[in-house]
């Protein structure tokens, strides 16, 4: 079940082209599908319009759960295009996988934990920069002291600790739900009977990953918010 | 080799991290999000600021032309009210007036009256004096003339000198 990976060096830089190609596609549809449904503008809103809004107002609940919207509506727009490109992401793997000469080409791009852990830095990252930038570098600095001073190196190690778990919560989950897929398909339709006692798990598994592509892009948007709204937020 | 797979990191279990992935992806989706910002989210938000702002000016103005329509109706109501009592008292002073005219009226009738019938009075009185004027003067000459004749008749000597004596008497008396 074990696929070779597609890597090159460029500039003293591993690259696995699956990868590369993967997130492209998945940006490119993210990208049209936004563009495309919000080209014909209207205050009576149709079609994909409506769709898109309610996307957006959907974020914006999350981001309301969290934190004031005087704090948090700077962070709109980061939220929605989020939870689509991981949705978009989690959803690609499903349908097929494309092996070429045993090198896996065709996956979501978040069963990659390099993917889903860079993710999960640029937020962990962008919480820390808006906390210092919202609230001072002081105010910012006193949290990691809170409640007790001797708190600090738990504080430090949160921080790690969330940042992993956000990029492998999405990393695992995906991961499993393609290597359970690859499983059926390869290891149990060999023959003809065995493709049809694969067909119906086949069929509920994948129903199963679509709920949890879009679980976990929602709770990939959800605990962005919070752990953005943990640091700029002054009131928790 | 199957569960190889499920270990964590055996796709990426080559040799090292592949930091190019981690690069382009970093930026994919940095692009990704300020090309949505530019081509998606923003005229979406916008129109959707617009249309809040549209239906809150609309709510707005239905209020504000409720509460006109409210003052209009109360101003036209007060109005009502007004040119009612106004009627009103229209009447009123129109019956008052009507009264103090009837009033005047029967009184400078009632005055006419009098004075008329002072004048009647009073033309009656001279026509009744003059009559008797009249009538006296007539007395006093028919009464001279019957005088005349009667002294002329029964005057004689004797009588005559009885007269004279008489008055001389008297004269001779009241000295």
């Amino acid at each position: 079940m074990h696929h070779e990976a597609p890597i090159v060096t460029f500039l003293g830089l591993q690259f696995n082209l699956a990868n590369i190609l993967m997130i492209t596609i998945a940006t490119a549809i993210v990208f049209l599908l936004a563009v495309l449904s919000t080209r014909k503008l209207a205050m009576k809103p149709t079609g994909m319009q409506n769709f898109m809004e309610w996307v957006m107002d959907f974020v914006k609940n999350i981001i309301n759960s969290t934190m004031d919207w005087k704090d948090g509506g700077r962070f709109h727009i980061l939220g929605i295009t989020i939870i689509m490109y991981i949705f978009v992401s989690n959803m690609l793997g499903l349908p097929f996988s494309i092996v070429v000469d045993g090198v896996l080409w065709w996956k979501s791009p978040t069963a990659d934990p390099a993917v889903t852990l860079t993710l999960a830095t640029l937020i962990v990252g962008l919480s820390h920069f808006y906390g210092v930038k919202m609230r001072g570098a002081g105010a910012y600095g006193k949290e990691f002291f809170k409640p007790f001073w001797f708190m600090f190196p738990i504080k430090i190690i949160e921080e790690f600790a969330n940042t992993l778990t956000l990029g492998l919560r999405l990393y695992g989950n995906i991961y499993a739900g393609e290597i359970l897929l690859s499983l059926l398909a390869a290891g149990l339709a060999t023959g003809v009977g065995g493709t049809i006692a694969a067909a119906l798990p086949m069929l509920v598994w994948q129903g199963f990953s679509l709920f949890v592509g879009a679980i976990q892009s929602f709770i990939f948007c959800m605990l962005t918010m919070v752990y953005l709204a943990h640091k700029v937020s002054s009131d928790h | 080799m199957l569960t190889n797979s499920f270990v964590l990191g055996a796709a990426a279990a080559h040799s090292g991290v592949n930091w190019g992935d981690i690069i382009f992806q970093l930026v994919m989706f940095i692009i990704l999000m300020v090309l949505l910002k530019i081509f998606a989210w923003g005229p979406l938000m916008g129109i959707m600021k617009q249309r809040e702002e549209h239906v809150a000016g609309e709510i707005s103005a239905a209020e504000q032309s409720r509460v006109e329509a409210k003052k209009l109706l109360e101003e036209q109501r007060s109005l009502l009210k007004e040119a009612r009592s106004e009627a009103q008292v229209l009447i009123e002073s129109a019956k008052k007036q009507g009264d103090i005219q009837r009033e005047e009226i029967i009184a400078v009738a009632r005055t006419e009256a009098d004075r008329m019938k002072e004048s009647a009075k009073l033309e009656i009185e001279q026509q009744k004096e003059k009559a008797v004027a009249a009538i006296r003067e007539q007395v006093a000459s028919l009464s001279v003339l019957i005088a005349s004749k009667v002294i002329e008749k029964e005057l004689n000597a004797a009588d005559q000198d009885k007269l004279i004596n008489e008055y001389i008497q008297e004269a001779g008396d009241k000295r």
